[in-house]
């Protein structure tokens, strides 16, 4: 069972080459692509029962001994985004399946598409900082390609701020790696945490972490980072961009966390920083929302927007807030991507992105619009979906470390969501069709396969909004395990932490 | 020599961060490359030059007989080398294909995905 941590990029790695060598056959990259996105959903469903089972994973590459070969380790966090990667890939491949045009599958989105989920899949389960730059690019030059695939002038345009930006984070990662190694010796995650302690807190470590959390907050997109965002993902297609807007910043706020736990010390002004930023990230993306029609840059705006409650949770720095953010994640991944998904198809039978264009959904499509419902209400935080409660205990978080500011905030930018959401219903839904003409009815099997991985996440929302607890209970014992990382150094190295 | 390096380095970055800054898109991406360059002499420069003697053992032994260079910036560069050539390669494509869509390599002229382009969007799809 050794092998077992490496178990998710190995799926996608061997799907790459399949895919790869079935090229110039549509259909057979189809097959290798469902069950591949089936495999790795199992994968990460087992791979979660034994981390919280049997503890800890880790698999040193090599067996070259701890610190001085790449570990890849498989502790709770990384089983809990793993289990929402396999799960929300799962979903999107099916989709996948009916939206992607004929032409870009033949320009070998199938490829790019588990590369990407490889490089996902990398970061989340190593445990050494060069390694995680390195997965970082995988899934980097993968979603360059993505983005581009299909070559029209607004995906050129959209491409090139992305790639420009991103392309400067990955550098300054790459930069306060170098320095990190150079004062520490060391890049083994574990090892740092044991390591960094014994150093003076200087004005070096200082700058080293504001430099890796600067590339990481470009990743996450937070304020005042995030323009590459709305410039990009909304020149896409949809599974493209559903993709993305679930895991791509998510990975972003996933190194984040790691980094502040493994190296801020506590009570940091850094934390004061990320708060402010969180709280700046949350109403800048919703305003910026609030002036939008083409549906997919507005949601767009909102990935930014969500991004700040979970660097909120993140920076109030309790166990009990990074477990409120860890849900909140979890929450806004299922929702978010679900939200993409439907105005897809609203985009696909209307053939526009323009919501003003798009209506009379409600009176035709009741189903479509009763599936809007639950990820729109739950992304608001109306009560008792999924939302609210992630929003709730971000709310008790903040007002257990009397951070009353933070809160009214995240309260205020809850209020201008709800109005974005009631944009979309009465645009979409209620509004009358200017051109009922232009509505076509698809063909019932597409119109099947679009329907199947968004029920799948509503039902998942749901269970989330009803039961709680069972979800927050995994996640708490993660965090508490977060704070005490004895165990984790324990698990890598081989040794008691002295 | 750590400090000439060190002048090196800082007088690399300068150039690169001017470039970066330009409009023009070809600058833009030479200042990607001598960044992406200079950082891996900061890896180079963390892991300390204290030699140049190759990291070999001798047969038989167990450790080297003389101080050796660190093996370990070597592999990181290396890597870093190969993930950056790859990058810049699909940058200066994506750059050429800008040039050859939009007629500029002035940041500033294209924002084709921008708001006041959605209905131009809709018609072209």
């Amino acid at each position: 069972m050794n092998w077992l941590p490496v178990l998710p990029f190995l799926i996608c790695f061997l799907a790459l080459i399949a895919i790869s060598f079935s090229w110039s056959n549509i259909l057979l990259q189809k097959i290798w692509h469902l069950l591949a996105a089936t495999a790795l959903f199992i994968a990460v469903n087992g791979l979660g029962y034994v981390v919280f089972h049997q503890g800890i994973l880790v698999l040193q590459v090599g067996h070259y001994p701890a610190p001085y070969g790449i570990s890849i380790v498989i502790d709770p966090l990384s089983a809990i985004l793993l289990w929402m990667t396999g799960l929300i890939n799962w979903c999107v491949s099916i989709y996948a399946l009916a939206d992607i045009h004929t032409r870009r599958q033949k320009l070998g989105f199938y490829p790019a598409y588990w590369v990407l989920l490889m490089g996902i899949c990398g970061a989340f389960s190593t445990g050494d900082l060069f390694n995680l730059y390195v997965w970082f690019e995988v899934m980097l030059i993968a979603s360059f390609t993505l983005l581009v695939l299909g070559n029209q002038k607004a995906q050129l345009d959209g491409t090139l701020k992305y790639v420009s930006l991103n392309l400067v984070a990955t550098i300054l990662m790459l930069l306060s790696i170098a320095m990190l190694y150079g004062m520490t010796g060391t890049l083994n995650m574990a090892d740092l945490a044991q390591k960094l302690p014994m150093y003076p807190f200087s004005g070096m470590t200082t700058s080293i972490i504001l430099l890796l959390a600067l590339a990481f907050a470009i990743k996450a997109a937070l304020f005042p980072l995030f323009f590459w965002l709305p410039a990009a993902y909304h020149t896409t297609n949809v599974t493209t961009v559903a993709i993305f807007a679930a895991l791509l910043t998510k990975v972003g706020v996933y190194a984040l966390i790691r980094l502040t736990i493994l190296l801020l010390p506590n009570n940091h002004y850094i934390l004061s920083l990320l708060l402010f930023s969180a709280g700046m990230t949350m109403l800048t993306g919703v305003l910026g929302a609030a002036s939008q029609f083409h549906i997919r840059r507005l949601l767009s705006f909102h990935i930014i927007s969500q991004i700040g409650y979970m660097v909120m949770g993140l920076a109030i720095y309790t166990p009990f807030a990074l477990a409120s953010a860890i849900f909140f994640m979890a929450h806004n991944m299922l929702a978010k991507t679900n939200l993409f998904l439907i105005t897809g198809i609203c985009s696909r039978i209307g053939h526009s992105s323009d919501i003003r264009k798009l209506g009379g959904f409600y009176q035709h499509f009741p189903v479509i619009a009763f599936l809007f419902f639950i990820p729109a209400f739950s992304l608001a935080g109306i009560p008792p979906s999924s939302g609210f409660w992630g929003k709730l205990l971000l709310l008790k978080a903040a007002f257990d470390t009397s951070h009353y500011f933070i809160a009214a905030l995240s309260l205020f930018v809850s209020v201008l969501t709800l109005y974005s959401m009631t944009k979309i219903w009465s645009y979409i839904f209620w509004k009358e069709t200017s051109s009922p003409d232009k509505i076509t009815n698809l063909p019932l099997h597409v119109y099947y396969i679009y329907l199947l991985p968004i029920i799948l996440l509503s039902l998942i929302t749901l269970a989330m909004g009803f039961f709680p607890q069972f979800f927050f209970n995994y996640i708490l014992q993660t965090t508490e395990q977060l704070f005490h990382p004895a165990l984790y150094i324990q698990a890598v190295l081989g040794v008691q932490p002295g | 020599m750590s400090d000439t390096i060190c002048w090196l380095i800082g007088s690399l970055i300068t150039i690169s961060i001017y470039l970066m800054l330009s409009t023009q898109l070809m600058r833009w991406l030479f200042g990607i490359v001598i960044l992406s360059s200079t950082i891996n002499l900061v890896i180079l420069l963390a892991g300390r030059l204290s030699s140049t003697v190759p990291a070999f053992i001798p047969i038989g032994q167990s450790k080297p007989d003389q101080l050796v260079a660190n093996p370990l910036p070597q592999a990181l560069i290396l890597t870093a080398i190969v993930i950056g050539f790859g990058l810049l390669a699909f940058s200066l494509i994506l750059v050429r294909r800008v040039w050859r869509t939009f007629n500029t390599t002035n940041s500033d002229q294209i924002h084709y995905a921008e708001f006041q382009y959605l209905n131009v969007m809709e018609e072209e799809k």
